[in-house]
């Protein structure tokens, strides 16, 4: 007998074994005899580290108490961290004036906020405000010495006050000069040229410990005799000067990005070399180079542990010295694993905005 | 009309300007270094520095840790600078090396097919990188080396291989008379095998004919010197380190400075070297492929031929530079310990003499040369490998 279908078959579902949670195992995790014994000796590492760290960490560790004596479990002994989180924040800076130190970083926070966030109104005064006049407030309420605020001397800084300070003064101080070797590498002048290339070259081809050795043993010979420069102000001065190499180029990455009709554009409409790079050249160029000079920040944010080898008590040293202590022997992890999560959390956060920024800022030049 | 004919001040003269420009930047830099020369001499005067470079002939007087060559307290702080420098391109080396490795396998594994794989590798790549190296070197050194045992419980591999705060002890090679010939069987496998790498490719030029190189160069290769090897009598014995008395004695030690050191800086530039894979694999458009699948091409064949020579040209540069890196952060060395050139040198010799201007200068001049020479080979490279647009 002929049987005549009119209408198609309905399709068949798809085999049980290729949907579901079944399918994405077999896709992802068990494609092949390779992937198989690739998926299970990562299972095994997983099982060996991941529950015995949160056992260690977590679940089993001690939070609260105010001595050794209150870690009993086998688990990490936050107690260390919490009795000592002062230290760790401020360094050795009074306590008593520590809203200084918390109004000026609050007062940075928002106005940073302010600058960063799509919708807020006013951006240019706010930005004009960040540069001409928190650095003098800033100046104030850090160092003191006048408006009725007792000095703080600089050795008394420490901490991750003083790892904040040192990374965002660095880069602020190094961009315009950075801006400016950029400029100048890419000038037609060739003793400018030559200067900048020189200077660039010799900061980027020297490591930062030798940049900090340098300003800390060199300077004062270098300085007129009678000038006494801070501690603090001669790693600054170090690090200005590496940091503003690395800018230089992130800047020129940028400046070679420009098509070259913009320079060209520029210059028919009669604008002298510095209104050409900044209405046309720069605004364009710093934007694109934006994600750069975030990852500089980074690293330049990692590198400032180093300061502690030439005897500033930045985070990570305050840590370590407070390691030596005699009532808290035994607990270096503890404050390495508190460090490193600060470290962390603060780097991981700046790349993810630094991707952020890269596909936001991927318009105009990308063809 | 009449501004054509209108005379032009020198000074709107884009040449004239560029000079004057250029003038009183040269004067600024004159003035700059004149104000910090003055400074110096009168400084150096008044603190009674002497200057020069005699002191690189006076006797040290203080020990190192570990030195590649004969080195006493009677030495010269010459010697000091040359075995500080040779421990640095010894952690350099090591560092390369093992970053290299653990950078390619991380690399390949975040962009594996295998879900687990490739997140457990974007894991490893995301902590390592965000965590400052020094802290991670200080990591491994005081709170991972100094909580091992001591020698007598010390961690071993096959009682050959120990582990303890001492450091580690492994077996020492001893080479004996005929293990000239082979290594000099090895050159001659190297040898060959690259003339007949060239011989099957100009036979594939000519003929098309395919020549399986794999079988016959890893006899070679291997096969050549293991045989002279066996045929003269194994020259090569191990000198395995035993416990005697507190500590141990023979085989080769490897100091727990140097353990941390190049556990940190290979973990850390790892993170960046795989990264810098990942971009370079990425890089390559994958319409390259799938033209040459549709060629076809065998699956190894693509990856030999199309994949891996255009993802080395974004591969390479971003390796030097991370290798570039690696060798400034061996630097930091200075911090746990390891005697590298920063510190037995700019460290320990400096304190001794107080002849800061030579011994930075000469510090910073050897990181100089490395970067300046690295970088040069790198333009070099670049120039070479630039792809040929028509």
């Amino acid at each position: 007998m002929t049987v005549l279908l009119t209408t198609p078959s309905p399709s068949l579902p798809p085999p049980s074994n290729s949907v579901g949670i079944v399918g994405w195992l077999r896709k992802n995790l068990f494609s092949s005899l390779l992937n198989s014994i690739l998926t299970c000796v990562g299972l095994y590492i997983v099982y060996r580290i991941v529950p015995p760290a949160l056992n260690w960490a977590l679940f089993q560790a001690d939070w609260v108490g105010t001595s050794k004596e209150a870690c009993t479990s086998d688990g990490a002994c936050w107690v260390f961290v919490g009795v000592r989180i002062k230290q760790f924040l401020f360094g050795f800076y009074p306590s008593s004036e520590y809203w200084r130190v918390v109004t000026s970083f609050s007062l940075v926070g928002v106005l940073v906020a302010w600058l960063l966030i799509e919708s807020t109104p006013k951006k240019g005064i706010v930005a004009a405000f960040t540069i001409f006049c928190y650095p003098i407030i800033a100046y104030f309420l850090f160092y003191g010495g006048a408006f009725g605020l007792p000095v703080v001397e600089t050795y008394k800084w420490g901490g991750l006050m003083l790892t904040l300070i040192l990374a965002t003064i660095g880069m602020f101080c190094a961009l315009p000069i950075g801006i400016v070797l950029a400029l100048g590498r890419r000038s037609s002048m060739p003793i400018a040229k030559s200067f900048s290339v020189i200077f660039i070259e010799f900061w980027r081809g020297v490591p930062l410990i030798t940049v900090l050795f340098m300003s800390s043993v060199m300077l004062p010979i270098f300085m007129p005799e009678d000038l006494q420069i801070d501690k603090l102000l001669r790693a600054l001065i170090g690090i200005i000067f590496f940091q503003s190499a690395y800018m230089a180029e992130v800047v020129r990455g940028g400046l070679q990005a420009i098509p070259k009709g913009q320079y060209e554009a520029a210059e028919a409409l009669g604008l002298s070399y510095w209104k050409s790079m900044v209405f046309v050249i720069l605004p364009q160029a710093l934007k694109l180079v934006i994600p750069g000079i975030v990852n500089t920040f980074i690293a330049l944010f990692k590198d400032t542990t180093l300061v502690l080898i030439i005897g500033l008590f930045d985070l990570l040293a305050v840590v370590q010295a407070a390691f030596a202590d005699p009532k808290w022997l035994g607990f270096s992890v503890e404050g390495y694993v508190f460090v490193a999560s600060v470290y962390w959390v603060s780097c991981f956060s700046m790349s993810r905005y630094s991707q952020h920024l890269e596909k936001k800022l991927h318009t105009g030049h990308a063809r | 009309m009449s501004n054509v004919s209108k005379k032009q001040h020198w000074w709107n003269n884009a040449q004239h300007r560029s000079l004057f420009f250029q003038l009183i930047l040269v004067g600024l830099v004159v003035g700059f270094f004149w104000f910090i020369g003055s400074n110096t001499m009168a400084n150096l005067e008044k603190r009674g520095i002497s200057t020069g470079f005699g002191f690189l002939s006076m006797k040290s007087g203080f020990g190192i840790l570990q030195s590649l060559i004969p080195y006493s307290e009677s030495s010269t702080f010459g010697r000091t600078f040359v075995v500080g420098l040779l421990n640095t391109l010894l952690i350099s080396v090591l560092g390369i090396f093992f970053a290299t490795i653990i950078g390619f396998t991380m690399g390949v594994a975040r962009l594996s097919s295998n879900w687990l794989v490739s997140r457990l590798a974007a894991v490893y790549i995301e902590t390592f990188r965000n965590i400052p190296l020094l802290l991670q070197m200080f990591f491994w050194y005081f709170a991972v080396l100094r909580a091992l045992p001591g020698p007598r419980q010390s961690w071993s591999a096959g009682d050959v291989a120990f582990l303890n705060i001492r450091g580690l002890y492994l077996p020492r090679p001893i080479f004996g008379d005929g293990f000239l010939m082979v290594v000099i069987a090895f050159l001659a496998g190297v040898l060959l095998t690259e003339l007949l790498r060239r011989w099957a490719k100009r036979r594939q030029d000519q003929t098309g004919q395919q020549f399986t190189l794999l079988p016959v160069a890893s006899g070679l290769l291997v096969g050549l010197p293991l045989l002279v090897f066996f045929l003269l009598g194994s020259p090569l014995t191990w000198d395995i380190p035993a416990l005697k008395g507190f500590n141990f004695r023979g085989g080769m030690t490897i100091i727990p400075e140097l353990t941390a050191l190049l556990t940190a800086i290979s973990i850390y530039t790892g993170t960046f070297i795989a990264e810098a894979v990942r971009s370079g694999i990425l890089a390559v458009n994958p319409g390259q492929t799938e033209a040459a699948s549709a060629l076809g091409l065998h699956r190894s064949k693509v990856l030999k031929l199309v994949v891996i020579p255009q993802a080395l040209r974004v591969i390479i540069p971003q390796l030097t530079s991370q290798y570039l890196n690696l060798v400034k952060n061996s630097s930091l060395a200075t911090a746990i310990g390891y005697p590298d050139l920063v510190a037995v040198f700019a460290g320990t010799t400096l304190n001794q003499t107080g002849q800061a201007i030579e011994i930075i200068a000469m510090t910073m001049g050897v990181y100089l040369f490395i970067s300046l020479t690295i970088s040069g080979f790198m333009n070099w490279y670049n120039k070479k490998m630039m792809m040929v647009e028509r």
